[in-house]
């Protein structure tokens, strides 16, 4: 290792970068290094308003875009429908045709207090014979990182709807990756607001992690969008780095 | 996406349990004095045919009404009552001593809590009727009527009568009214397979269905607890074929059957609430076999009670109905799905952890069948400790989720 010492700082960290590029087949997010050091220096002396700044969600961004995803008048299913808003909403302004399922009992009672169909169950035990394609979208909001089974319920999902809707925290996003590469923690956050004793989300996966299950479960992205510092875009090639939740519509290409 | 805790609900259901207050005619929640109406809904001459056969004629009805009907009949729910049930809803019965049902004097109807002005099933908004079922014992034609034909009580020579001639009835009732369309039929128990046949057999005719505690059919071990519950009557010395009016009648073998359904109507949970392995009202135990527990001291009253009231032979035909029916059976040659997709209502099931009579799986079954149709499907587990008599119990709970559903959907 002699000739190390003659390399700059910067170009060991170009290497190391290449590395990791190579190892980690990841040219979705080709750093450079000084956004590198831009990105941990950022992790380092942002103050915790700054972040919270930066975090600014739009309340529930995702509902905006999933209304305009569902044509009107159609058939949905809202897996962990919660307390019924995203489905109340659709039904609105959409006039769909809308079915909920939630586990837990007092969302239950909620989603009935806002005239929402809703089915108590649990998906984990699956959906027994709702016939194949009877729903136009089926939906899993924030959903899918807190079910035991998530494969079977993805599987469920496009195979009782033409479409699929689902949308996730990004366990990559850079500051989580930080926090918890640098920060030695499981990150607490916007998307991530639960301590690690206390959480639903026992799933958690990246959005690259839900690419490789897609591309190799034969499951076609036709949309993205991400919600990634404080603004809602189109999906990027780099957003497994900056997206901090993302949402695909998904639809079996078998 | 957390469950509540088990502990903290059972704790409020026993609180609950503990203020249950009783309205008296003149509170104000309260639908105050009710007076029973009996109408001839089948002649002498028209029989009403009946699903297993035969035929029945005449048959009168008794029902109750609350509220006040508006002026396009859009606000009339149908109340469906469960085996020992009877029309008499809420209130206070006006008509109970000369009538001789004087355990109508003590208390007010079955679902006084739940029906009223202000309460979940608002009477200044909804008008409700309720109507006796055919085979019963109070006010609409049952076994202890006379049969025209032996010029004595029907006795066991009444047919058997089934869920869905008794929904027939309840339409033909309707007619007689000028209710053409109900805004909501709602029953729990046998109860709400009458609210379940009416989604199947009017379709057309019923815009919301709510159904508690009760799904597409009967499970082998309620068949199984009904089979009991007749044998202890049917061998009741008493018994004598069923021809025993006038005489003592099988009181023991009803008191038993009650006993059996009391058991069935809670919980293991329940149970040990209620009574424990608590001693009744002694401190040792005396190695007899008299009461020594506070559990059977509840059931002796409570089958004591039941024998001033009920009529065995009304017990053995209700029961009966509730073995036969059978959704899946009776509209979709044995399959629930093609059975359900004849339902054009909105639908809500409400099933009760711990009823083992009906249990949430059957009735999650149910919602399951209807949502496989694509009809629109509410299904709601309560978490109580109170077995099927939850849905006369957890008012709390019940109450919001019927006043949502009927309010907002």
């Amino acid at each position: 290792m002699a000739g190390d010492s003659r390399k700059t700082k910067s170009d060991r960290l170009t290497e190391i970068l290449r590395l990791w590029a190579s190892r980690y087949s990841a040219p979705l997010e080709n750093l450079s290094t000084d956004k590198l050091v831009g990105l941990i220096e950022r992790f380092l002396t942002e103050k915790p308003e700054q972040r919270a700044r930066r975090r600014r969600a739009p309340g529930r961004w995702d509902h905006e875009i999933i209304e305009r995803i569902i044509t009107p008048g159609s058939h949905v299913l809202d897996l962990g429908c919660g307390s019924g808003e995203l489905l109340e909403r659709l039904v609105r302004s959409r006039s769909v045709r809308g079915q909920g399922i939630e586990i837990d009992p007092e969302k239950v009672y909620e989603c009935v207090g806002r005239g929402v169909s809703v089915f108590q169950s649990d998906l984990d035990e699956g959906l027994p014979g709702l016939p194949d394609n009877s729903f136009d979208f089926v939906i899993l909001e924030e959903t899918l990182q807190t079910v035991h089974q998530p494969v079977k319920v993805l599987a469920e999902m496009l195979r009782i709807g033409r479409r699929g809707v689902v949308s996730f925290p990004n366990f990559a996003h850079w500051h989580i990756r930080l926090e918890l590469g640098l920060g030695g923690k499981m990150p607490v956050n916007g998307s991530l607001p639960f301590p690690w004793y206390d959480t639903p989300n026992i799933h958690l996966c990246s959005l690259e992690d839900f690419m490789i299950w897609a591309g190799r479960a034969g499951v076609k992205i036709i949309e993205g969008h991400v919600l990634a510092e404080g603004q809602v875009r189109p999906l990027r090639e780099d957003d497994n780095l900056f997206a901090e939740e993302a949402l695909l519509v998904v639809q079996n290409g078998r | 996406m957390a469950r509540p805790p088990k502990s903290a609900t059972s704790a409020r259901s026993a609180e609950k349990k503990t203020e249950k207050e009783v309205k008296g005619p003149d509170h104000p929640r309260s639908v105050g004095w009710t007076r029973p109406q009996r109408v001839r809904l089948i002649s002498a001459t028209c029989p009403f045919h009946l699903e297993a056969g035969g035929s029945i004629a005449p048959v009168d009805v008794e029902f109750e009404t609350y509220g006040r009907l508006n002026s396009d009949k859009s606000n009339v729910i149908l109340i469906v009552h469960a085996l020992s049930g009877d029309a008499h809803v809420a209130g206070w019965d006006a008509e109970a001593a000369e009538r001789g049902r004087k355990w109508r004097t003590r208390k007010p109807g079955w679902w006084d809590e739940m029906v009223g002005p202000g309460e979940p099933l608002d009477t200044e908004k909804y008008f409700f009727v309720c109507a006796n079922v055919l085979g019963s014992c109070y006010g609409t034609t049952g076994p202890l009527d006379p049969d025209p034909d032996a010029g004595k009580p029907y006795g066991l020579r009444f047919p058997l009568v089934t869920v869905g001639d008794w929904a027939k009835l309840q339409a033909l009732l309707l007619d007689h009214l000028g209710i053409e369309r109900l805004f909501a039929v709602i029953g729990g128990s046998l109860g709400g397979q009458q609210a379940l046949e009416w989604a199947l057999a009017f379709p057309e005719r019923v815009e919301r269905v709510i159904i508690l505690a009760s799904s597409a059919r009967l499970s082998p071990q309620g068949l199984a607890f009904n089979a009991v519950a007749r044998h202890a009557i049917l061998s009741d010395p008493n018994f004598n074929n069923g021809d025993y009016y006038g005489g003592p009648g099988p009181r023991e073998g009803l008191a038993a059957a009650r006993m059996l359904g009391h058991i069935t109507y809670l919980s293991d949970e329940a149970m040990y609430r209620k009574f424990g392995r608590r001693l009744q009202g002694k401190s040792a135990p005396e190695f007899s076999f008299g009461i020594e527990f506070e559990v059977e001291s509840y059931l002796a009253y409570q089958g004591k009670s039941f024998v001033e009231r009920f009529d065995a032979n009304a017990y053995l035909y209700i029961t009966r109905a509730m073995d036969y029916y059978d959704a899946a059976r009776n509209w979709g040659d044995g399959d629930l799905t093609a059975a359900c997709s004849r339902i054009r209502s909105r639908v809500m099931i409400v099933s009760f952890s711990t009823d083992w009579l009906y249990p949430p799986r059957e009735c999650k079954e149910l919602a399951m069948a209807i949502c496989r149709n694509g009809r629109p499907i509410t299904y709601v587990m309560i978490p109580s400790a109170y077995g099927h008599d939850a849905f006369l119990v957890e008012m709390l709970e019940l109450g919001r989720l019927l006043t949502d559903f009927l309010s907002k959907s």
